[in-house]
């Protein structure tokens, strides 16, 4: 039951931290549940259909389908942390204040709620299909010890589950004021941790150059397989051995994302008094 | 003095092949083929030089799905049954890495043993 349990907990409490930072990114926009809650089934009805075809999906790109769609929706991942990290740059402020009481103005926030709908899907998707066939696999077999392993597994979705609830409730526990600055933060290193893995997954199948196999080696300090190096590798892409490819990767998601953040800022400050104006009208 | 010319070109096509090859360090050598059977890896135990890109070819009899992982190696794919996969590993510094299979990670363990190779003793 134990083991099962790890195995399962593991990854849901990966899945955990995104959805953990996704909620409280989106702390305040209106109908922000129904839209996370819309992501997370679609992710788990997408993580049905990656079991059901894993055969068809190993198969397809020459035996490397399963890397390129591990890239791919990884990549999806990044450009929609993106997209909510610069629109928060526009909308936070009107945001934080309307909580506040100081301003009437609404964010609706629709179309940020939307990426982030897609961010909670993939992160359910990842981690939810390894778990599919984890449990199918324990459920098919005719071993004695099936209904504990299968007990084990659902204990270490809850387990996982607990734990990334708790993630959010301390986050949304810091003032909205100073929140929206600290989810950007922990978005932009998520997001160029994702960039990152993805480069990693891509080249290990040998479909992008490495540029060096092992830039440094950590492994003595923090290694990938312990529960620390995971929860790091899930919140910022930490690996203990990286590839050149996946440091430039992450430099660049990183940079763009900052860098990007604050010109929007910068301009979102000076134009504060049209912010109405900016609102997006859906 | 043509021919001349032709195995200077040979030789430097061969050399840019070589650069390409070592760039993007395609894995040269045939693969190396496992099989895992009642989460049990056939050979569970293999030897391969350092320094080098390499192929393994996992081929499933187990009658469930299984995950083919390594922290060390840098992979991990699932494997369903009846079904083989390639992934690649390396170049490796000399010594002992181990891989698993994620969802029986107490009874499917290996590792890879990887010697110090002729000019590629501290490779990666």
């Amino acid at each position: 039951m134990l083991p099962s349990l790890l195995i399962v907990f593991r990854e849901v409490l990966e899945a955990g931290i995104i959805l953990g930072i996704v909620l409280a990114a989106t702390q305040g926009i209106r109908r922000r549940n129904w839209f996370i809650a819309g992501g997370i089934l679609a992710g788990l009805v997408g993580a049905a259909l990656l079991a059901l075809f894993a055969e068809a999906i190993t198969h397809a790109l020459f035996g490397f389908g399963q890397e390129v769609l591990n890239g791919v929706i990884l990549l999806i991942a990044v450009v929609m942390l993106g997209w909510h990290n610069l629109w928060m740059g526009i909308h936070g402020r009107e945001l934080a204040a309307r909580v506040q009481g100081v301003g009437d103005a609404v964010a609706r926030g629709e179309s940020s709620l939307t990426v982030m709908a897609v961010v909670a899907a993939v992160a359910v998707l990842r981690e939810g299909s390894e778990i599919v066939l984890f449990l199918y696999s324990i459920a098919a077999s005719t071993q004695s010890s099936t209904s504990s392993m299968f007990v084990g597994g659902l204990l270490g979705i809850a387990a996982g589950s607990f734990l990334s609830w708790g993630l959010y409730r301390g986050l949304v526990a810091i003032p909205l004021n100073r929140l929206f600055g600290i989810t950007s933060w922990l978005i932009a290193l998520l997001a160029a941790g994702m960039a990152g893995r993805a480069a990693a997954i891509l080249a290990g199948a040998d479909l992008l150059p490495a540029w060096g196999y092992e830039v440094w080696d950590t492994s003595s300090l923090i290694a990938d397989g312990s529960m620390p190096g995971r929860v790091l590798q899930a919140l910022l892409g930490y690996s203990d051995r990286p590839m050149g490819v996946q440091l430039v990767a992450w430099v660049l998601t990183f940079a763009t994302l900052v860098i990007g953040g604050y010109l929007i800022q910068n301009r979102s400050s000076r134009t504060s008094a049209h912010s109405n104006s900016h609102r997006r009208e859906t | 003095m043509s021919i001349l010319i032709e195995l200077a070109a040979a030789f430097f096509v061969l050399q840019c092949g070589m650069v390409w090859a070592t760039e993007l360090s395609i894995p040269s050598d045939s693969p190396i083929n496992l099989t895992i059977e009642n989460h049990t890896f056939n050979p569970s135990t293999f030897t391969v030089p350092s320094g080098k890109r390499f192929r393994i070819q996992l081929t499933s009899h187990d009658e469930s799905v299984d995950e083919f992982e390594s922290y060390d190696l840098k992979f991990e794919k699932i494997v369903v049954p009846n079904d083989t996969i390639t992934v690649f590993a390396g170049p490796l510094h000399p010594g002992t890495y181990s891989f698993f299979d994620d969802y029986h990670p107490d009874q499917a363990k290996g590792t890879v043993t990887v010697a110090p190779s002729k000019g590629h003793d501290d490779a990666p």
